[in-house]
């Protein structure tokens, strides 16, 4: 079955130099005839190379010894004498195997879909440490302090589209909370739980199904993340209001401080006290939010408000035929969000299926609402659609959508309203992945049946990944680029425009004309809009090259899109400098209150330096310093 | 990975690791959670045992990447996931599927991964 063969005789894509391979002392070789594994010894050490069909994919490990001098990344301004002694002393708090340093160890610590990916420059963590509890979070943030050394730091690690597992600066040492996996407290009558960083949505999931309790799990569209590293950065899910909005729906947080110190915010910070999840406010003012999306501490602990189980959900459509009808309509559909009536409201253009008509991409292009509207009647099809979901009862929830309906009608001539689905709850699997959608056609049900129930799956993966009509390629640079936009339909049609010609000025073209953008309503009082021609890019064409110059047009246009008044809600490390510098008020007001606060309780800079685009004073150097 | 370990795990996927042999069942059972946690939800069979486009990517990348080949997409029909393998793919990723730590999966949690594909894929060519 096995065949012994050496790797530089081997031609695919993505093997090193023959030249390389002169080096090997010996060569090991297993495989059949779907993969080929080769071992090398090499004078730096093993070289591994995996040969899949036409493609290869070869990596070496650097051991760290007691000098320090194969290591390969190291901490900004410490040398690699002092940092394997901090490495020693990190090991001899977390135990030898829960240091990982080799570059096979480290390499899932980069992100997979960086725009730096193998330069120099990639942001790269240097060590990860992985403590099993909260004293050993304290003493590897003292140990840093004496060795000045920048720690990162993640709970589930999966924030792709968002920078992956990997740090703000290069060569900081990440800590790795997935170890402290426990879910410690979940009350199914007060709605609430309290869990550990490294608990994904997957595992509480998990723990609700094992024990058949009542509450859902409000997710993010990719259930391998986790609670508390979603909800530090703002990330967001799709079922109620007070649910979805991840960071709002906490309640109360334990910390590890920059010197050490453990701090609880809330109700947590009165010794005894039986309401820490309920009342997430204390005292005084909260410093809960510097932790999100800003590096004032190492969170250990965090609550979590439950959406209790509905009994029912039931989902329906509305269409309204002319553009300017999307004002009236997300009027009508604020109204119902904000009386807590419906849940996530997911917004479309039937227009979508007219992409190919050259008279409807005319219209669209000079965004002519005439002819837009024009194009639309004599397709027959409306211009915009809102899918409404209930949670309730039977009966409530037919009643509500009975109401919405009256309201849609009374409030926009022409608006045409849809029974959808009526499901009782929990759903079947079967029902989650039921394809059949149950609005006639044109008209296209967007609804993700799985988040809508809080049921936690990785279905979002196939956005990156080898799909039918991308068969020989992945989408290498997926990152998110979503600006903040006010919460009416005047503003959205603003935007469409705006958005449309910062596109064009840059010569980029998004694939669905941003005349038909729709927004999305992930946070009950906001709305995002995505920059449809800039965020997820690259597939076949990406290179180095490609991808660089992506990260120059990023920055650009998040320049361009702040000159107008739109922010970004999330960035990856590479770009959130770029956006802190969007939220300039004053002359960066903001920055300047958050960069004082900083030094106040971080004065060595070593949590999470850079995080939110916050410098601490040793390393502000590194603001924006990245490929310039 | 030392040299005695590269040579270990050549040992062991050319068959001769008796004492692993030993602890089968064991370990693909404990293969099989890792599977269900971490691997399925990607890389299950859909529903009806269809790779279901929609739902689970990671079938649906395979099922793409191997068509016109006699390579199943699912890989609990796999015969060819030894433990150096599966290193590779977990700790490196490949194409859309980003690496995996230790944290989240061990080695010895790939061992059993690797102990429990050699069970289905065996199960699989009987049928
Ligand atoms: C296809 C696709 C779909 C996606 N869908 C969604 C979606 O629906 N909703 C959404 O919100 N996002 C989405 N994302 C983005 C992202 O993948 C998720 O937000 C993911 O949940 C973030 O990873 P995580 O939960 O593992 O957090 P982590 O990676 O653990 O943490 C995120 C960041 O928070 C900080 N942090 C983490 N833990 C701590 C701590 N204990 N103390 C201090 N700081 C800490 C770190 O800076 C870390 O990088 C999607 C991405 C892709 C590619």
């Amino acid at each position: 079955m096995y065949t012994v063969q050496h790797a530089r005789d081997l031609q695919c894509k993505g093997m090193p130099r023959p030249e390389l391979f002169r080096a090997a002392r010996s060569c090991y070789g297993v495989g059949d005839h779907q993969h080929r594994l080769f071992l090398h010894e090499m004078p730096f050490g093993p070289l591994t190379c995996l040969v899949v069909g036409a493609e290869c994919v070869c990596y070496r490990e650097s051991v760290i010894n007691n000098k320090g001098d194969a290591m390969t990344i190291l901490p900004p301004g410490v040398s690699a004498r002092q940092f394997a002694k901090a490495l020693a002393e990190f090991a001899a708090v977390v135990g030898p195997d829960w240091v990982l340093s080799s570059e096979e160890d480290l390499q899932p610590y980069r992100d997979h879909f960086s725009l730096l990916k193998d330069q120099p420059d990639e942001l790269q963590a240097s060590a990860a440490v992985c403590p099993a509890d909260v004293a050993q979070v304290q003493a590897i943030v003292r140990i840093a302090n004496r060795y000045k050394t920048p720690l990162f730091a993640i709970s589930t690690g999966k924030n792709f589209a968002y920078g992956g597992p990997a740090p703000n600066v290069r060569g900081s040492v990440t800590v790795d909370l997935k170890r402290m996996n426990r879910v410690l407290e979940l009350d199914e009558k007060r709605h609430f739980v309290l869990v550990e960083p490294g608990v994904s949505y997957m595992d509480l999931y998990r723990y609700i199904q094992e024990r058949n309790l009542k509450v859902w799990v409000d997710t993010a569209d990719v259930g391998w993340g986790g609670l508390m590293g979603n909800a530090l950065e703002h990330g967001v899910g799709y079922t109620l209001g007070p649910y979805r909005d991840h960071f709002s729906a906490h309640c109360g947080m334990e910390v590890v401080l920059p010197d050490g110190e453990l701090m609880r915010t809330g109700m947590g910070a009165l010794p005894g006290s039986g309401g820490w999840q309920d009342y997430k406010h204390g005292f005084g003012p909260d410093p809960a939010g510097l932790f999100a999306q800003g590096g004032f501490g190492i969170v250990v602990k965090m609550g979590f408000r439950l959406m209790p189980q509905p009994e029912h959900w039931r989902t329906g459509l509305v269409t309204v035929p002319k553009r300017r009808d999307l004002i009236p309509m997300v009027d009508t559909v604020n109204y119902l969000t904000d009386l807590f009536i419906i849940g996530e409201p997911l917004y479309g253009s039937p227009l979508r299926i007219l992409r190919e008509d050259k008279a409807f991409l005319q219209a669209a292009d000079s965004f002519d609402e005439a002819a837009l509207d024009r194009v639309a009647a004599e397709h027959s099809l409306h211009s915009w659609q809102v899918e409404l979901q209930f949670y309730g009862s039977e009966k409530t929830t037919l009643a509500n959508w009975e109401w919405a309906k009256e309201l849609m009608l009374r409030n926009i001539p022409g608006a045409q309203c849809f029974d959808g689905e009526s499901l009782p709850v929990p759903v079947t699997q079967e029902q989650i992945e039921r394809s059949t959608r149950p609005y006639p056609a044109p008209y296209a049900s967007q609804m993700r049946r799985n988040v809508m129930h809080g049921v936690p799956k990785l279905y979002a993966w196939w956005m990156p990944s080898r799909t039918d009509d991308f068969p020989d390629s992945w989408n290498q640079s997926h990152l998110g680029l979503f600006s903040v936009v006010g919460r009416s339909g005047a503003a959205v049609l603003q935007a469409q425009r705006d958005f449309d010609r910062v596109a064009r000025d840059m010569g980029s073209k998004p694939a669905m004309p941003y005349a038909i953008s729709t927004p999305l309503n992930w946070n009950q009082s906001a709305f995002l809009l995505g920059n449809g021609a800039f965020g997820s890019a690259t597939r076949n064409e990406a290179t180095p090259q490609s991808k660089l110059d992506q990260l120059k047009l990023l920055r650009e246009v998040l320049k361009r899109n702040a000159a107008m008044g739109y922010g970004d809600y999330r960035a990856p490390p590479l770009l959130q400098d770029a956006v802190a510098d969007q939220y300039s008020f004053n002359n960066h007001a903001l920055r300047r209150f958050n960069e004082r606060l900083k030094d106040a309780a971080d004065p060595n800079g070593i949590l999470l330096p850079g995080r939110g685009g916050i410098w601490p004073k040793a390393l502000r150097a590194l603001r924006g310093a990245i490929r310039k | 990975m030392k040299k005695s370990a590269v040579l270990m795990s050549l040992l062991l996927c050319s068959g001769s690791g008796a004492a692993i042999a030993a602890d089968v069942p064991a370990a693909a059972a404990a293969g099989k959670n890792v599977f269900e946690i971490r691997c399925a939800p990607c890389h299950a069979a859909g529903l009806g045992g269809d790779p279901g486009r929609d739902h689970l990517p990671g079938t649906d990348a395979l099922r793409i990447k191997y068509k016109g080949t006699t390579v199943p997409a699912l890989l609990e029909r796999r015969t060819d996931l030894t433990e150096p393998v599966l290193k590779v793919y977990l700790r490196h990723g490949s194409w859309s599927m980003p690496p995996f730590r230790k944290t989240e999966v061990s080695d010895a949690d790939i061992a059993n991964l690797a102990a429990y594909f050699a069970v289905t894929s065996l199960a699989a060519e009987r049928k």
